[in-house]
């Protein structure tokens, strides 16, 4: 079972996956500030490359050139562990996700996912709930007020979101059956996309996305005109580097996986004849540049609500976390076991 | 008796517990012994992901996976979050007398003199598990042996759940009304 040839493939599979989540998370800064500018009449990066297409390496550039400035702290190590932490957990959910069905190279099938686990739903969530140390830990380590009133509004929010978002996706799971990625996106085939049959699964989940990345409407916990700049308030250099690209990093991990649980993930129309057809190589390339266009999209739609609707009060988003989001996500999963269990229902009542 | 195992021709699994343990208990000590309240949290953490290790080891995904988002994700978070806004120092620590610290080293003696006699006189199981050819490491198999065999013992743990939570909102609100 477990032979080289094996770990070579698992190995190029993660490699492979690792650097496009880099390469998306650093042109997702470029693609910020080209929305931003678009939404407010400006032009935007447009001096290092074609476009400001090397704006991001010039930022990167700065970002490590930049002072390393510690604050005056008894603890320094955990100061440096904030960053790192969040950094991991954003780049540990593209494990599970499926990027393709498989290609056929060297004869052998190459399944495009680092690991299918029967678990992937559940590993997606504790990774999301060990990303809050990251903030929380950096925010506390940084000895600074403003940085721990960012970090303990960034736990608590995403730690009420977890539980409306875990919620929104028991329902999806009584449809499916599945908690792995793999098989979700396979029952997915055709037009079958989940958002079709849980609208309202995917509305919360798509808000709680938003909280649990901090993005606008919900970055409170960074929000300049309270909180100086929230929890990293006190980073500098790379270190800061690490927060703001875990960000970028983690919407895009969050985009994949709206597309993948409700979006069909790499199935398009007609994959089945074209597997059939054209080739199973060329089907599956096209299958990854669909999943993309779906992720491209899904990080636009981030970029366009940040720069659309102003942040929302403290209060309103615990509100909306607990009041509303939450029974929301309850009766859903009522209704839907209702319609699951129609037939019976009705052979019960004796119609 | 206490088997000891060989370290010379250790399996990959048996280097990996050895590993693992060693974490567990190291933390779980310094959860113990460091004077700063968030260090000792932040231990636990540590502790606790080392445990899931300790399940993965015995292939139970699910519950290394649910140990994590409960315990570390949730539990600890909570903790972490009320140690930082009660602002715990040093110099805040209550004093205790000598009478309590010599109490709780005899009773720490006594334990740990049961628990040695328990593990020295401990019988390993006899005879091999039986194969019953499911995966009960599946939540498939998981879900449905607990929701149909053991339907009421679970939904008495949930019953029990919520009852501690509804106790203390009350709790909570009965402190705001005085």
């Amino acid at each position: 079972m477990v032979d080289s040839a094996f770990i070579l493939e698992k190995s190029v599979v993660i490699v492979v996956v690792f650097a496009v989540t880099m390469i998306m998370a650093m042109y997702s800064t470029w693609a910020e500030r080209k929305v931003a500018a678009f939404l407010q009449d400006r032009v935007g990066p447009n001096r290092a490359g074609w476009g400001g297409l090397l704006q991001p390496l010039a930022d990167g550039l700065k970002l490590f050139s930049k002072e390393e400035f510690f604050p005056n702290t008894p603890n320094r190590f955990l100061f440096v562990v904030g960053p790192a932490i969040a950094m991991s957990t954003a780049l540990m959910t593209s494990a599970v996700i499926p990027w393709g069905d498989r290609l056929h190279l060297f004869g052998r099938d190459i399944l495009l996912q680092a690991t299918d686990i029967n678990i992937a739903l559940l590993y997606f969530f504790g990774v999301v709930s060990v990303g809050v140390y990251g903030i929380m830990i950096g925010g506390w380590a940084s000895n600074n007020k403003f940085s721990l009133m960012g970090a303990v509004r960034a736990a608590s929010q995403m730690v009420s979101y977890e539980v409306a978002m875990g919620l929104s996706m028991i329902a999806l799971l009584m449809m499916t059956g599945t908690l792995s990625l793999k098989e979700i996106s396979e029952q997915q085939a055709g037009m079958n996309w989940n958002v079709f049959y849980q609208p309202l699964s995917f509305l919360i989940f798509l808000i709680c996305a938003f909280a649990e990345t901090n993005r606008t409407p919900f970055d409170l916990a960074e929000c300049e005109s309270e909180l100086i700049g929230g929890y990293h308030t006190e980073y500098s250099s790379m270190k800061m580097g690490f927060y703001l690209f875990a960000e970028y990093a983690n919407m895009f991990i969050s985009a994949t996986i709206i597309s993948v649980l409700f979006f069909g993930g790499y199935n398009y129309p007609g994959m089945q004849w074209m597997v059939e057809n054209v080739g199973v190589n060329t089907a599956n390339i096209l299958g990854i540049a669909v999943l993309f266009a779906k992720i491209c999209f899904w990080i636009f739609f981030y970029m366009w609500v940040r720069w659309t609707i102003p942040r929302f009060r403290y209060d309103q988003l615990m509100n909306l976390g607990w009041r509303i989001l939450i029974p929301l996500s309850i009766a859903n999963i009522i209704v839907t076991g209702i319609v699951i269990l129609r037939h019976d229902l009705a052979a019960f009542l004796g119609f | 008796m206490i088997h000891i195992p060989d370290l010379a021709h250790a399996t990959t699994v048996q280097v990996i517990f050895c590993f693992l343990a060693f974490i567990t208990i190291a933390t779980a000590f310094m959860t113990i012994f460091s004077r700063n309240p968030i260090h000792s949290a932040i231990y636990l953490v540590i502790c606790f992901f080392s445990i899931a290790g300790h399940y993965l080891l015995l292939n139970a995904q699910f519950l290394a996976i649910v140990h994590i988002i409960v315990y570390s994700g949730a539990i600890m978070i909570l903790f972490l979050f009320t140690i930082m806004l009660m602002n715990l120092n040093e110099r805040h620590q209550v004093h205790r007398p000598r009478i309590t610290r010599l109490g709780a080293i005899v009773s720490f003696c006594l334990i740990l003199i049961v628990l040695i006699a328990i593990f020295i006189n401990s019988k390993p199981i006899v005879g091999g598990y039986d194969s019953t050819g499911e995966d009960f490491q599946s939540i498939k198999v998981l879900g449905k042996i607990l929701l149909n065999e053991y339907m009421v013992p679970f939904e008495f743990a949930s019953i029990l759940l919520l009852v501690a939570m509804i106790g203390t909102v009350l709790l909570s609100k009965k402190e705001k009304l005085k």
